[in-house]
């Protein structure tokens, strides 16, 4: 419980779980929040770019719908990109890495070179061409992030996994004939989870990053999606008039990624105190 | 240390052909029969067939990337089937506005992250410090695209400090075409009105570009001037007498330095990859820019074009990197 109490004393950290656990509970719970649930979806021209009041907290949009509703709906939309992408990412890095890092030759090699030729484009570039290339959408954006972003693990995993291999138990188990596939999934993956779980989760509020440039670009999210970097691309037409329009989204966007950015430096001091931020 | 050069400028041939292998593979991915589009709709097979020889697409695949990587290495990729113009041009053409924008903000991200985490390092805790980490928190979660427009509407739209959009006010007369740098060329013309444009006009975009760098740089340079400020040499001189600023300046700052270095060399990338939709917001008309209209145009060999160039910048930038931090910093040459 030591460091469950280390962690508390962390006040950022606290800050970002709680900011995390809000949007959790906002996507899973957030219906009450929203004004009225059609007017989100359903255009009314009638109450259009109308600024933010006490019924139109964010103010509407260029169709006259609700932005709180739509930001709230927003939620879901960015933690689910989020989540698939970096468990897509995880799937295909952590194996990888974990194979790469235990053994030696032409597999190992091979796998760590194209980490590196992926690792030496912007991910963002990559991802932008790869979406564009599978046909724009949702499901593109998401399929390209995580094509992108599972050499970040596979780097993070190999690392630790030559630093592990070499440790005293894992040549007892060798030497008592334990079995690669249960050394690597049974006692060296647990090694090797702290420092997955920190990447993932400042890889949550990347993804939310990179996702909401997609959706801004017009590689991502498709109308009448309330996602928030395509909310941010519609707004722009409407400025300087209808500024909540792309204020609202933005800090939206702004407040998810702070909570990720938060937690995962609260966890990594505590993973490895070497790096400690406020030292 | 030579071998050690060597081996990281020969890295950059390995991620060539890996990156061109990537486009290749993207291109060939890519939806629609390159052929079919140029025909047009009203072709026969019999014509359909004639282009596709034409564009020696009828070769075998292993061909037909051996010809797309020797055309790239000569910086032809082709021609694009929206523009009808070559994509090497274009590109060539709107490189410089890229750089320009990156190396500004590249200096204001290395010149302001190192100044601010000095400062912030050396009075560690100051109400300044505190002050400084909660905007570098901020800075690092700002979506780079969001805030450019912010900028624009507090300081362009409401304000209306700086320009909006563009490089220069339309209907200027552009500085002859020297370095594609305007900065340098306004100068070298003895434009000083162009220069003061270029300038304006350069402000909003190259600090939305810095902002999320500029954290990133502050927060190494804060850590590592602590850890010195912290060393026994630093007690020595708190104790000879020295001020705190006499500490920091030359003694510590000196030792805390190398890794802020290397940071500000990875920013470049980010930079770059930042450019992409702050230009998009900007109109500025660089490479980002350019890549946003070919996503829009469906311009799959243009799109690839960008991402083969970026990477290939990106990648080179990178192995300078590595052998300046091996240059300041031979325990790291020697682990490698």
């Amino acid at each position: 419980m030591l460091i469950l109490r280390k962690f508390l004393r962390d006040i950022p950290a606290v800050l970002g779980l709680a900011i995390v656990a809000l949007a959790i509970l906002i996507a899973f719970f957030g219906d009450p929040l929203i004004v009225d649930g059609a007017q989100a979806v359903i255009p009314d021209l009638r109450s259009r770019l109308q600024p933010p009041s006490w019924e139109h907290p964010f103010g509407t949009d260029n169709l006259g719908r609700d932005i709180f509703t739509r930001v709230v709906m927003g939620t879901g939309g960015a933690l689910t990109v989020s989540t698939t992408v970096v468990a897509a990412a995880m799937a295909i890095g952590v194996p990888l890495g974990l194979i790469a890092g235990y053994t030696n030759g032409f597999a190992s090699e091979a796998v760590m070179r194209v980490t590196d030729v992926f690792l030496a484009v912007p991910q963002l570039i990559l991802a932008i061409a790869l979406a564009q290339v599978l046909g724009r959408g949702l499901e593109a954006a998401v399929v390209a992030l995580a094509a992108t972003y599972w050499p970040f693990f596979t780097r993070t995993v190999y690392a630790e996994t030559r630093r592990v291999r070499t440790l005293l138990f894992v040549e007892a188990l060798e030497g008592l004939g334990a079995k690669r596939l249960r050394i690597l999934a049974m006692h060296v993956l647990p090694n090797v989870a702290a420092p997955i779980i920190v990447r993932a989760t400042i890889g949550m509020g990347f993804i939310i990053l990179t996702s909401a440039v997609l959706g801004f670009l017009g590689v991502g999210a498709t109308p009448p999606d309330p996602d928030w970097g395509l909310a941010i691309s519609e707004g722009r037409n409407y400025m300087p008039g209808a500024w909540w329009m792309t204020t609202f989204p933005g800090l939206a966007i702004l407040a998810l990624v702070l909570g990720f950015n938060l937690l995962g430096d609260g966890m990594r001091d505590l993973v490895d105190p070497r790096l400690r931020r406020s030292r | 240390m030579a071998l050690f050069i060597v081996r990281r400028v020969l890295m950059i041939v390995p991620i060539l052909l890996g990156l061109l292998l990537l486009a290749f593979g993207m291109l060939r991915l890519a939806p629609g029969d390159p052929a079919a589009a140029i025909a047009g709709d009203n072709a026969t097979p019999e014509q359909i067939a004639a282009i596709r020889e034409d564009l020696g697409l009828d070769r075998h695949v292993i061909v037909q990337f051996a010809d797309y990587a020797w055309n790239a290495a000569q910086g032809d990729f082709g021609v694009s089937a929206y523009s009808n113009r070559a994509v090497g041009l274009d590109i060539a053409q709107r490189l410089p506005a890229t750089l320009e924008l990156t190396f500004a903000a590249l200096a204001i991200a290395a010149v302001g992250g190192i100044v601010i985490g000095a400062l912030s390092g050396a009075w560690y805790n100051s109400t300044f410090d505190h002050f400084v980490r909660v905007v570098t928190v901020l800075g690092l979660a700002t979506a780079s695209f969001w805030f450019a427009i912010m900028l624009q509407l507090v300081f362009a739209l409401d304000l209306g400090l700086l320009p909006l959009r563009g490089r220069l006010p339309a209907g200027m007369e552009v500085p002859p075409d020297i370095t594609g740098f305007l900065l340098i060329d306004s100068l070298i013309a003895g434009r000083l009105d162009a220069f003061g444009a270029t300038l304006s006009h350069l402000a909003l975009p190259a600090i939305t570009i810095a902002f999320g760098g500029l954290a990133t740089v502050a927060r190494f340079t804060r850590s590592s001037v602590i850890e010195a400020m912290h060393s026994e040499y630093a007690a020595y001189e708190t104790a000879v007498g020295y001020p705190r600023r006499r500490v920091l300046f030359p003694f510590a700052l000196k030792n805390a330095l190398v890794t802020p270095v290397t940071q500000v060399g990875l920013l470049f990338g980010a930079f770059v990859s930042n450019a992409v939709a702050v230009e998009a917001v900007f109109d500025w008309p660089g490479l980002g820019s350019y890549l946003v209209q070919a996503i829009f145009a469906a311009d799959y060999t243009a799109v690839l074009a960008v991402t083969l160039v970026i990477g290939f910048v990106y990648g080179v930038v990178n192995i300078v990197v590595d052998v300046v931090h091996g240059l300041l910093d031979p325990r790291v040459a020697e682990r490698m």
